[in-house]
């Protein structure tokens, strides 16, 4: 016993030691990507850290940002999102905005002539079209996770070897910016021909960098590709890097290290509070902050299928005993949640007003009038004391501080639920075999879209299958969700958003968010060029990234 | 011996033959699917996800899958990653000499301190020599090994603003990044790895200090070093021996905290990713391949034992 003391003893001590060595913090660093007037300067290796593997190489078949951070510096699309302003969809290897016919059921593409493969083959329409068919009408054995995205699509051809054409069967209204995935990687015809799960193990793009290495497990290495179409502003040629390198690192704790020791430059997904306060600490000078609200959210949800949560009136008594704004409060201090919102990310351009969205069932202002009306809701149900199991992932950041939060809140109004967490193949497994009671279930996106951040809401047993874990079908629902998806007039299309989040977190209350996540992102300040966005799949190209001199 | 060296060759096929039995029957009763986690997180419909089902085979029944894999062992393939499509042997290959050589240098710096130590503590018996030495091998036993890499990194980077390089250099290539990588994680690894092996080799020691061949030793009037060394050292060394070479097997492919920790591409991390993944040819073949280092370890460590200790005959 005396020599553990010895030994704790000798831990704090040296605890100490480390921390009177630590640098103070002094403040949350620079939120400006680049000084004013400062020029781009060309050279240099960015060195970045990217916590997952990527399953395949193949970006129309994954769905993980571990394949987009390594992989999308090779690759470009048919548009992209402005790098400067990340809310507007600029063209990549088309010259110009697409030209739309009055009907709105034809895309015509003009396509630049000077994009080369990085085999040194040229880049056609027939390339193009030969992606967008793997895509969308993907063949027997071939994986394509977002086809249903472009389900309005009839036909695409090649009218010239610089023209593309898309036909729609009737008027989308995310089409246009679909055009814009980050994962639709422009493919060679000619590849895909020979065989087309060749781009599953290969790669070969026509992007601002060129393939050099993937050790598995440790890292990615790409280079400048001479022959990039790209050019900035002032005529100078893209991209300015001269390489760079991704380094897998899965563990928390040797991300910020490698960050620390000055091993990596930034990583683009997202750090926590609390990594960012210890790196700002340890780096006063060297470090740069960028934040931003993240189309990431968690959801409640009970499963409509098990008594008593097939009863209206206990889902709603479950939102209602949330309270959103107190949690907000206090958790986006230790994990990556902060905004309050609807099923569209709030402050985006499908949100609703702050004022519409508290007249929402769980999302109004009064705490302890919600709380009680969820207690009077549970005692008509006939469940005051109600009983279930919460099931979670073994994810800390942010699941299990979401989940404590809310059994915290439930248990204010009686409910005793047990946090029933499971490692993430566990918990993937029961979300889909309905085995559970009520879930805390999470959805990314890449942009603000109802149809993408609605996917989860059509019936279960239609095209919500495998993806509605509240198990619930609703034919008035699929209608919302489909007229919204076909009206192309902004404002009505709003209005009809804003109906959907009504019925579906407030009438029915089928399944409702906690809070939004928020992205942070310390890096080192020598890293210009690079804003972020409200995702961690878009701008990852790189191509105008650049590293100052210090 | 002949016989009994084919014998226990023969007898390492059963084992393994039921390693593989006992991991394939675990990994499809532990819940989880490959592909839902692959898609997790993203509105992937079910049709896709009963595609690479049945891309992936898994769709098939357990027993056809099992005879499938049973069937590509028997021809020396061990087939392809789930998660990644490559050849499994490639995913190993690129881990296991970072693993091997991770091993190899803890287990050097463990041998060379506990032996003498162990030793040392073992002849000066409640000596303060003995109780320090018994205060540095608790210290070890006490404090796990990732907590002492993590201190080791905090230390080096809060002192010097240096962490131990994040990607594998081989020795050939240029031996000093290569330890730059190693020498810390061999440091936190060998010391709790020295520890077991000192207070080891210090009670068989003593045990052996007080057998009769050893005071007839003495009573011949051979010299104290001579008594130890050669007499008493020689056999107090057999437990010591299964213990480092069943510690070095460990090392292969257990380092998983560490590996993290030091963001090592060993074996370990690969084996722990692999579960993560539900990677099922992958977790299958890895166990396979740990289970013939514990076995070809054993087999070698009795063959030692022959060597060292005449009195030992196999037959």
């Amino acid at each position: 016993m005396l020599k553990h003391r010895h030994i704790a003893a000798l831990s704090v001590a040296f605890a100490l030691l480390l921390a009177a060595c630590s640098p103070k913090a002094t403040g949350t660093g620079s939120l400006t990507p680049a000084p004013a007037g400062e020029q781009p300067h060309p050279g240099g290796t960015l060195t970045f850290i990217v916590n997952a593997e990527p399953p395949s190489f193949d970006g129309h078949r994954e769905t993980t940002f571990a394949l987009l951070h390594p992989i999308a510096p090779h690759y470009s699309t048919l548009y992209k999102f402005d790098p400067g302003d990340l809310t507007k969809v600029i063209p990549d290897v088309a010259a110009a905005m697409p030209e739309v016919s009055a009907d709105k059921l034809s895309y015509n593409i003009t396509l630049r002539t000077d994009v080369k493969f990085h085999d040194g083959s040229v880049m056609t329409s027939e390339d193009v079209v030969a992606t967008y068919n793997k895509i969308i009408f993907p063949p027997t054995g071939v994986l394509s996770p977002r086809a249903g995205a472009y389900a309005a699509v009839e036909s695409i051809s090649a009218p010239a070897k610089d023209k593309v054409q898309f036909k729609l069967k009737y008027p989308s209204a995310s089409f246009g910016t679909n055009l814009a995935s980050p994962w639709n990687f422009i493919y060679s015809a000619a590849k895909l021909k020979t065989d087309i799960h060749w781009y599953e193990k290969n790669i070969d793009g026509t992007g601002p960098f060129t393939y050099v290495s993937n050790t598995k497990g440790q890292d990615w290495v790409g280079k400048k590709n001479p022959d990039y179409f790209a050019k900035d502003k002032s005529g100078v040629q893209l991209p300015y890097l001269d390489g760079y390198k991704a380094l897998i690192i899965t563990d928390a704790t040797a991300e910020v290290n490698a960050v620390r020791s000055k091993q990596a430059m930034i990583e683009f997904r997202g750090f926590t509070p609390q990594q960012r306060d210890d790196l700002s600490r340890a780096l006063p000078n060297d470090l740069a902050i960028q934040e931003a609200p993240w189309i990431c959210v968690n959801y409640v949800v009970p499963n409509t299928k098990k008594k008593p949560f097939d009863d209206v009136r206990v889902r709603q008594a479950l939102t209602l005993a949330i309270d959103r704004y107190a949690g907000s409060t206090a958790l986006q201090k230790i994990t990556i949640v902060k905004d309050v919102g609807g099923l569209m990310r709030p402050k985006g351009p499908f949100a609703q007003s702050d004022a519409d969205l508290q007249k929402i069932a769980g999302f109004g202002t009064d705490a302890k009038a919600n709380k009680d009306k969820a207690k009077q809701l549970l005692a008509d149900a006939g469940v005051p004391n109600l009983t279930f199991k919460f099931l979670n992932r073994n994810i800390t950041t942010p699941y299990e501080p979401v989940a404590v939060f809310v059994l915290d809140q439930w248990k204010q109004v009686g409910i005793n639920a047990t946090h029933d967490v499971k490692e993430t193949s566990a918990y993937q497994a029961d979300l889909r075999a309905g085995n559970f009671d009520v879930a805390l279930d999470f959805n990314c996106d890449f942009l603000d879209e109802p149809d993408l951040q609605l996917a989860k809401f059509w019936s279960a047993s239609g095209l919500g299958k495998g993806l509605n874990f509240a198990y619930y079908d609703d034919a008035d629902l699929d209608k919302k969700i489909d007229a919204q998806s076909r009206e192309t007039d902004p404002a009505k299309r709003l209005a009809l958003v804003a109906d959907i989040e009504k019925y579906a977190m407030d009438t029915k209350a089928y399944q409702y968010p906690v809070l939004w996540w928020y992205r942070i992102i310390p890096y080192l300040n020598v890293v210009r060029g690079w804003r972020i966005g409200s995702n961690h799949y878009t701008n990852q190209d790189l191509a105008t990234v650049w590293l100052a001199q210090k | 011996m002949r016989r009994y060296v084919v014998g226990r060759l023969l007898l390492m096929i059963p084992t393994l033959a039921g390693v593989a039995i006992l991991t394939f029957v675990i990994m499809r009763a532990v819940p989880g699917d490959i592909v839902a986690l692959q898609y997790a997180g993203s509105p992937v419909p079910q049709s896709v996800i009963d595609e690479q089902r049945h891309l992936l085979g898994l769709d098939k029944p357990m027993w056809t899958q099992f005879t499938d894999w049973m069937g590509q062992i028997a021809h020396f393939d061990l087939g392809q990653s789930l998660w990644t499509g490559h050849p499994v042997v490639e995913e190993i290959q690129i881990r296991l000499p970072l693993s091997i050589e991770l091993a190899v240098l803890a287990t050097l710096l463990a041998v060379t301190i506990a032996i003498p130590l162990g030793v040392l503590a073992a002849v000066r018996q409640d000596s303060w020599v003995d109780y320090l030495i018994r205060v540095f091998s608790i210290g070890g036993l006490a404090m796990p090994s990732f907590w002492i890499g993590i201190v080791m990194i905090l230390t080096t980077i809060t002192l010097f603003g240096w962490a131990p390089p994040l990607v594998f250099t081989p020795f050939t290539e240029d031996p000093i990044a290569n330890l730059a990588q190693l020498i810390l994680p061999a440091i936190a690894v060998g010391y709790r790895y020295s520890a077991v092996s000192m207070r080891m080799t210090r009670s068989t020691l003593l045990e052996v200090l007080r057998e009769d061949y050893v005071r007839t030793a003495r009573a011949k009037g051979v010299g104290e070093r001579m008594v130890v060394v050669r007499h008493a050292l020689r056999n107090a060394l057999l437990p010591v021996i299964t213990v480092v070479s069943l510690e070095f097997a460990f090392l292969i492919g257990g380092l998983v905290v560490t590996e993290q920790v030091f963001n090592l591409n060993g074996i370990g991390k690969l084996l722990v990713d692999a579960v993560a993944h539900r990677d099922y040819t992958l977790i299958q073949s890895l166990v396979l391949l740990l289970a013939a280092v514990f076995v070809l370890v054993n087999f070698v460590v009795d063959m030692v034992y022959v060597v060292l200790d005449p009195r030992i005959r196999y037959s």
